[in-house]
Parts: structure tokens; sequence; C-alpha cells
């Protein structure tokens, strides 16, 4: 059933030869094909201004109010390329190695090898819009590092990479608009997919101001719809970020790859209270500065900077020599959790770490700066003084974001972190080609499940979203597009669409007709706390077990007393959220059914009864080495189908980063 | 930091939706924590309103971590509330002390009309964007990044212009309800750029006349706009602005 469409031949060579040989589509034709695009980020505004750009007729769809608040533009840290600027010994195949590496190898090495080789492109592309990254004083680009490597290859805009990307792809959007080729809808929400003999042909979306359905013709249609952390009720993600457009179409058929593969990422202030509705991420660049520690002494209840040098315990540096504080997010998540579990968690809580930047502050940036500057035997004040400079400038915003929500100042004291959701590596399944097992609907981004494994490497989001949309995309649909080029627009009145639309109004008078008593949100908190709490950073089978029956027992408590006010034909954030939620808690019992099937550790993906002595992660390749892909068969009903992974260049190990 | 709990009255915007007439209605908080967002303090009031049966406030919101440029909500008299630089949904309730009274409205401006309660139309900002907001480059057209070397100075100067979010608050400032700190903040971040200056002259042109066209208001140089904005986009974006129009119109061989 899964044919993933690698091409023969060596792995370099596969995506050329691959650009070589796929059928093309002639100009005057691709102006007779449309193409819908659901989703604003990265991946759909990059497609969307691409596929625009080369002549096809577009349709964008997004939920905000305007397709530049796409949650891609939250990503701090940073886009990798394999350009080698530093002349550090990077390379395409390096960036190649350390993503499957870093993904624990669960990821294709076709699909990780061609994101590596575009990633050079994406970086010039972005250049060339006016992305303002950040420069050197000879004014050619400067790079950090990021977790999981040993090279600096992260380009950067201080601590808002990914809201100058979005920017830069938005504007590229917008110009197409303005030429014509693309037709933006935004505050619209795709709510099914509208099949005709076996393909993808349209959508159905609902105007979020005024509740109309409507029905939208494609000869293609791109999923470009982020994400599923919120199925955890807190994440990083934005509050409307949703499941709704990915799970639509697994229920048409598409299948969906290793939903359980959910990361958790190391840096993000912890929680305050039940009032919580999100968590904000502290970008992972600040671990090239910042050391992570707790005190050597359990529940101490000293304060950070009155906790002597030596009674303090860098915990990842005395565990992971090699890497230190820039270990990959899985293996800084669960050392955090580690430590908590145990007693040694800061603050109100005891669910918390310190990020202390003071000495890098002092003997990385200031004796740097005072050596610039000629200063002898420089005073710890203006060695202080001077580091603080040369980090603001760094990552200021994030010091200022800090600030502003626990009322610390970060540069005096350090900060707290936990670790929290995310990103999901799962998604739809998708070929080669970015083509789900749905023929003509592709998925591309976060949405689907191709690149990062079980575990994604820093700044590599970033890269993918962009090497889907801007590289990819526009050679791959032409695959398919030039055998469509006969195929007429259908008409919207066919009855696929009638009965599609109907099926959508239906389900959204039954939501309204529930009339119960629980809100919403509650019903999203709830379900969040059993997926955190038993498919989080750490899983059992009796753990995923019990969630499996407490999650279709809030199903069924969901479907018979949630309460939406308001009505139908009007705006109503209520039931656009209902929808999701009711979609996030089947994804939920699926989740846990993949990590119950996994039996194994690997990446984020932590099974305790998969664990070497010293308590790492074991992977189990003789029989875990596979996409696990399900096929949605009814009502809490899956079909497992496996995508055996081959490694023909790199080899599995047991990943070490000590 | 101390933690305490509150109680306060809302003020708050209540219209049905674009073609009806708005008003205020009063509703009193109980037990706020000093803790929680100012978006949370009005999810909290939310839930309450749905448990009672009532409409709750539509208001918009997304990555509630002062990026997307969403939320936008005009809290007594002051777009984004009090604290400097800041976002609706950074704020926080540590601003506020118990017994206050909170006026919230939406965006007030010809050029953002209210769909309902606190959210607004910002579309117009959309269509200035479309009018010259970009560099025409071709996905795959383009040379190296280090072929191009950018003095630092004005690397960093475009980055500062092209942190604006997006949200509007210099519009719902301004009591002309201008809208040119949104617009210079683009120009200035595409005209430092040399990857920017074929389209310098059409871009400022192009982006003004659409900026008249959506019914924005002229300005009148009061600095209303740069002191709300809450990413400190400086208001020099619009010297540099009256110099790229008047150069385009100077040179304008169109």
């Amino acid at each position: 059933m899964l044919d993933s469409k690698i091409p023969a031949g060596k792995l370099e060579e596969k995506w050329t030869d691959y650009k070589g040989h796929c059928k093309l589509v002639n100009p005057a034709n691709k102006r007779k094909l449309e193409i819908i695009i659901v989703g604003t980020g990265l991946a759909g505004a990059s497609a969307a201004a691409s596929l625009g750009e080369l002549g096809y007729k577009v349709k964008a769809f997004c939920f905000q109010d305007s397709p530049r608040r796409a949650h891609s533009i939250a990503a701090q840290g940073g886009i990798n390329a394999a350009k080698n600027y530093q002349n550090d010994g990077d390379s395409v195949f390096r960036l190649f190695y350390d993503t499957v590496k870093g993904g624990d190898y669960r990821a294709r090495e076709a699909n990780v090898h061609r994101l590596a080789e575009v990633s050079v492109n994406i970086i010039d592309q972005c250049v060339a819009q006016g992305v303002p990254f950040a420069r050197e004083y000879g004014g050619l680009l400067n790079n950090r590092s990021f977790g999981g490597t040993q090279v600096k290859r992260t380009f950067y805009a201080a601590g808002q990479t990914g809201q100058q990307l979005l920017i830069g792809a938005y504007q590229a959007l917008e110009r197409q608009v303005a030429l014509g080729n693309v037709t933006m809808y935004s505050r619209h929400e795709m709510l099914d997919v509208v099949m005709v003999d076996g393909k993808a042909r349209g959508i159905i979306a609902r105007n979020l101001v005024n509740g109309e359905l409507e029905r939208h013709f494609g000869h293609a249609v791109l999923l470009c719809t982020g994400g599923y952390g919120n199925v955890f009720y807190l994440s990083t993600n934005a509050m409307g970020s949703n499941v709704t457009a990915a799970w639509k179409a697994h229920k048409k058929g598409a299948t969906f790859a290793n939903p359980c593969f959910t990361q958790i990422h190391p840096t993000c202030i912890p929680v305050s209270g039940d009032h919580q509705s999100k968590l904000t991420l502290m970008s992972e660049s600040l671990r090239n500065d910042g050391r992570i520690w707790v005190p050597k002494q359990k529940g101490d209840k000293r304060k950070a900077n009155d906790i002597p040098e030596e009674e303090r315990d860098y915990y990842l540096e005395r565990r992971y020599p090699a890497f230190g504080n820039l270990v990959p997010r899985d293996v800084a998540s669960r050392a955090a959790k580690e430590r908590c579990d145990a007693g040694y968690g800061v603050g109100t809580t005891g669910q918390a770490v310190y990020l202390d930047f003071k000495y890098n502050l002092i003997n990385k940036y200031g004796k740097t700066e005072a050596g610039k500057l000629g200063i002898e035997n420089p005073d710890i004040e203006t060695l202080m003084r001077l580091g603080k400079e040369v980090v603001k400038e760094e990552y200021g915003n994030l010091f200022d974001m800090y600030e502003k929500i626990t009322g610390e100042n970060p540069y005096e004291v350090p900060m707290r972190i936990y670790p929290a959701v995310h990103y999901t590596m799962g998604g739809l399944w998708v070929d080669y080609e970015l083509m789900t097992n749905i023929k003509g609907l592709y998925c591309l981004g976060e949405a689907n499940f191709s690149d990062h494994g079980a575990n994604r490497l820093g700044a590599s989001a970033l890269m993918q979203g962009l090497a889907d949309g801007y590289f990819v995309i526009p050679y791959t649909i032409g695959n398919y597009l030039a055998d469509e080029i006969a195929t007429k627009p259908i008409p919207t009145t066919h009855e696929a669409f009638e009965q599609t639309e109907k099926a959508v109004a239906d389900r959204i008078n039954t939501l309204m007709n529930i009339k119960g008593k629980q809100t919403v949100e509650s019903f999203h908190k709830r379900l969040g706390k059993i997926i955190w709490e038993y498919c989080g950073m750490s899983r059992n089978a009796a753990g995923l077990t019990h969630a499996i029956a407490e999650v279709q027992a809030l199903k069924k408590e969901f479907w018979s007393d949630v309460r939406i006010p308001g009505g139908i034909n009007e705006m109503n954030p209520e039931l656009d959220k209902a929808g999701r939620v009711a979609d996030f808690i089947e994804l939920g019992e699926l989740m846990c059914k993949d990590a119950l099937n996994r039996n194994e550790s690997c990446g984020g993906h932590f099974r305790e009864e998969s664990q070497t002595a010293e308590g790492e992660a074991e992977r189990k390749d003789d029989e875990f080495a596979y996409v696990a892909a399900w096929e949605y068969k009814g009502e809490s009903d899956w079909q497992l189908h496996k995508e055996q992974l081959n490694f023909e260049v790199a080899k599995p190990t047991q990943r070490s980063y000590k | 930091m101390e933690h305490y709990s509150m109680n306060l009255t809302l003020k708050v915007w209540r219209q049905k939706n674009k073609d009806s007439k708005g008003a205020f209605e009063t509703y009193p908080v109980k037990n706020i924590s000093s803790e929680m967002s100012f978006l949370e303090m009005i999810d909290v009031l939310n839930e309450e309103l749905i448990r009672e049966g009532k409409d709750p406030i539509a208001f918009d919101h997304d990555c509630r971590e002062g990026i997307c440029g969403m939320c936008s909500m005009y809290i007594n008299g002051r777009p984004h509330g009090p604290w400097q630089q800041n976002t609706t949904c950074q704020l926080h309730m540590r601003a506020y002390k118990d017994g206050d009274t909170i006026v919230i409205e939406p965006w007030r401006a010809n050029a953002f009309p209210v769909l309902k309660d606190l959210v607004v139309d910002r579309s117009s900002f959309d269509r200035i964007i479309q009018a010259g907001g970009y560099i025409s480059v071709n996905t795959g057209s383009a040379v190296d990044a280090n072929a191009v070397p950018v003095e630092k100075d004005n690397a960093d100067a475009a980055f500062a212009a092209a942190a604006c979010i997006g949200c509007g608050a210099c519009v719902a400032a301004c009591k002309n309800s201008s809208a040119l700190l949104f617009v210079s903040a683009k120009v200035s971040h595409l005209a430092l750029l040399p990857q920017g200056g074929p389209e310098r002259k059409s871009r400022a042109m192009n982006m003004v006349a659409q900026m008249d066209k959506e019914g924005f208001g002229s300005c009148t140089n009061t600095g209303a706009c740069e002191a709300v904005c809450p990413k400190g986009i400086s208001i020099e974006n619009i010297a540099r602005l009256n110099r790229e129009y008047m150069m385009a119109g100077a040179g304008s061989d169109k």
C-alpha cells in the first residue's frame, strides 16, 4: 500500500536525477491547473509563492486574519544550511548525517539528503528576498551553533529568525496575490477534503467571519497546516494551531505516520498555575551560552546566586562531556526530568532547572570585548557589563520576553526552565514527492512525517518548511499535474462536493445541539493532562493502555456534554475550537496506540521498558526500523502499515553524545 | 516576586457584528492571579460567561508570545496596555492591583472595521504589502547569499525595521489613524538592503498610494505610534520614508 517512490541510484544523485527526469507542465497548461494550499506558514507561504510564480492558479487558506500570523513566525533560534561559510568542516553530507543520527535512525535517508542539498539554496533565496540575517562587520553572514552538531551552520536573525523568514515568504506570497496568481482566503478553516474518483479534488472550508461553508475545487490539494502539539493543551504552539486539516485527510484515507513522535523541548518557561494557556520557549540557541544546572543537594531552597560553584551539578556537562549543554533536545529534556523527579528541581514547584548565563557573560563575551577594547585586568562588573551588551544583541528579545512573563531579570539571576511540548515529528505519511497515499493530496512542512525521524534537531524545522515549499513541491507536483492537463475544473455542484459539504454541516449541527454543561476548553485541558501524563516524556505499556481507555471515555463525555455558545452563521471562536478539540481527542487515542505498539525507545519516544543500564534510550532496530503508518478503519479502529527503513549510508549505531 | 490575587471590574466593548451598534458591558472578575497573562484573565471570564449561558467575548489572539501580531486590545486608552514595548498577550496581571477598573476596546480606525467585539479587520495592511512591500525575486534565481556583502549597521537597521509585527497599534494610537509607521518600517527594511534597491522608488510611491486608498489618515508627527509600538519601531523610519518618497517623486520617469 505504501510506495515511498524513492528514486534508484546513489544517495547523493537521487534528487538531481529525479529533477532531470520528472514530468514537466508547459506554461500554457499551468494556467489551467488549480492548486489549493491550506496553511500559510513557511511551507504553505513558500509553496504558494513559488507555485504562483510558476503560473499555476493558486488558492491559499489560513484561519488567522492574515497569512503573516502563521506560527512559523514564533521560531526563534535559526535555520540550518550546509554552507560551510565558517570553514569548520561542514558539508551536505554532514548535515544529512547529523539529521539522520539526531532523528535516531527513524527518518528516510533519501528525503533527508535532499533536505541537506537544498538547504544552501534556501539561504540564497531568503537573502535575495531581503531577510535581514545577522552579519559580521565585514558584511558577510554570521552563524551560531545548535544542539546535536559540532559545526556552526545555523543562520539567524537575533531570536526572531522564524519571523524574518515568514515575513520573507509572506511578502513573496502577497506579491503573487497582487499579480493575480494567488487568491488569498484569510479567516477560513478547511473542514474536509473532497474526493472525486479516488483523487483529492477540493476542500470544504468554513468562513470564520460569517460561518458559511464554501466549496473550492483544485486539481491538487496541499496541506501545510503545521504540527499537532496542542493535543497536549499546553505547548509552545499558538492557540489556534490544530490537527483538523490533517485529521480530516486521515479520515478520508491518508495514513498518519509515527503519531507518537513528539518533541519535548528542554528549555521553556515552567508552568506557573492552572490558569496557564500556553508555554513559551526559550530558544535552544541559549544553550550555546547558558549552562544548565541544579543544586547538588536535594531540596536546596537557597537562591540560585547564593549557591556556590562547587555545590552546583552541571548535569549535562557531567553526563555528556563531548556535547555538554548542546546535546539534542530529547536527551536534554529527559535529563532535566530525571533530576526533577529525583528531587533536585528548583523553583516553587520543584519542576524546573537553572539555565545560567553568568559564566559565559564574563568569560566568553566579557573577556573578548575587554580584549578588543584593550582593557587590562578588567573587574567582574566591567566584564558583566561588556558581556551583557553582546548577549543583548544575540538574544535580547528572549531575555525581555522571559522578564515579562516571570518578572525576573535573567541577566542577573539564572532562568528557570523546564521541558515543554514543542514540535511533532509525526504527521501525514508522504512519499518522496510529498504526496500522501491519496492521489493529488500533498503534505508539506511540520504536518508531514518525513524528515526528522524520532527527534528533530534544532534549526531544522524552518529548513524543512522552506525546502518543501520553495524547492521540492515545485518539481514534484509537476510530475502529477502533467497527467492532469486534460482534467477540466470540476464544478462545485458535483455530488462529491454536495455530499462532503453536507457531512461537514451535519457535524457542526450535531456539535451545536449537544447543549451540555462543560466548556470546550475544559475538555481540552483534561485531554492534555492525560496525554502529557501517559504519552509525554516517558511512556510504558500499562500507562498507555490506561490512557487509551481514558481518552475513549473523554470522547464519549465530550459528545454528550459539551456546551458551545452562540450560533453557526456568525463569528464563533468556541465553535471553531470545539471542532478542533474533537479531532485532537481522536488523535490522542491514536498517539497512545502508536506509542504502545512501538516497544522501543528512540528519539523523543522513551519507553521505560527499553533503556540501557545507564538509563539511556535503547532502540530495537531489528523490530522497529520502520515507519508506522496508521490507516483509519472506523471509530477507534486503525490498521498498521509498515514502511521498512533502509540505511545504506548512515548505518545505525547507538546514539552517543558522551 | 510576590504573587497576589485581585478582584477587578472590566468594561468591555461588545458588538455583535460589523453592521450592528456596539456598547460597553461591565463584568466583575474575581480571584485573578498576578501571575496570569491579561488574555488568560479574559479566558477565565469567558469560561464563566459560557457556563452562565452568555456569549463569550470575541478577541483576536494566537501565538501568545508577542510575535504573531494578532492580539489587539485597546486597554485603558492605550493599545496593548500600560507596559512599554509590549503586546496584549504578554501583559501580565501584576500590572494591576485589587479593585482596579479596566476598559477594553477594539482598535478604532476606519480602515480597521470591527467584525465582532474586540476583533477588527486588518486586511488593509495586507493590501498595502501587496502594493509593493516585497522584493521581486522568483524562487531559484538568487545568487549566493554571501555574494553581496551588506554593511552590518544597515543590516541591523533593516532588521530593527523588519521586526514590525503588523498588529496595528500604531494606527490605533494615532489621532488621525495614520498607518505611516507600519508603511515606513517596511519601506525602510527593504530600502536599507542592497537587494531592495532596484524597486525603491516604485515601492515607496505605491505603498503610500495604497495606504491613502485604504482610508488611513495623514501623519502629523505626534509620535504616538512610536510610543505604543510593541516592537519599538522608531519614528526615524517615517523620516526615511519621507526622503524615499520625495526622491521617488523627483526622479520618477513613470
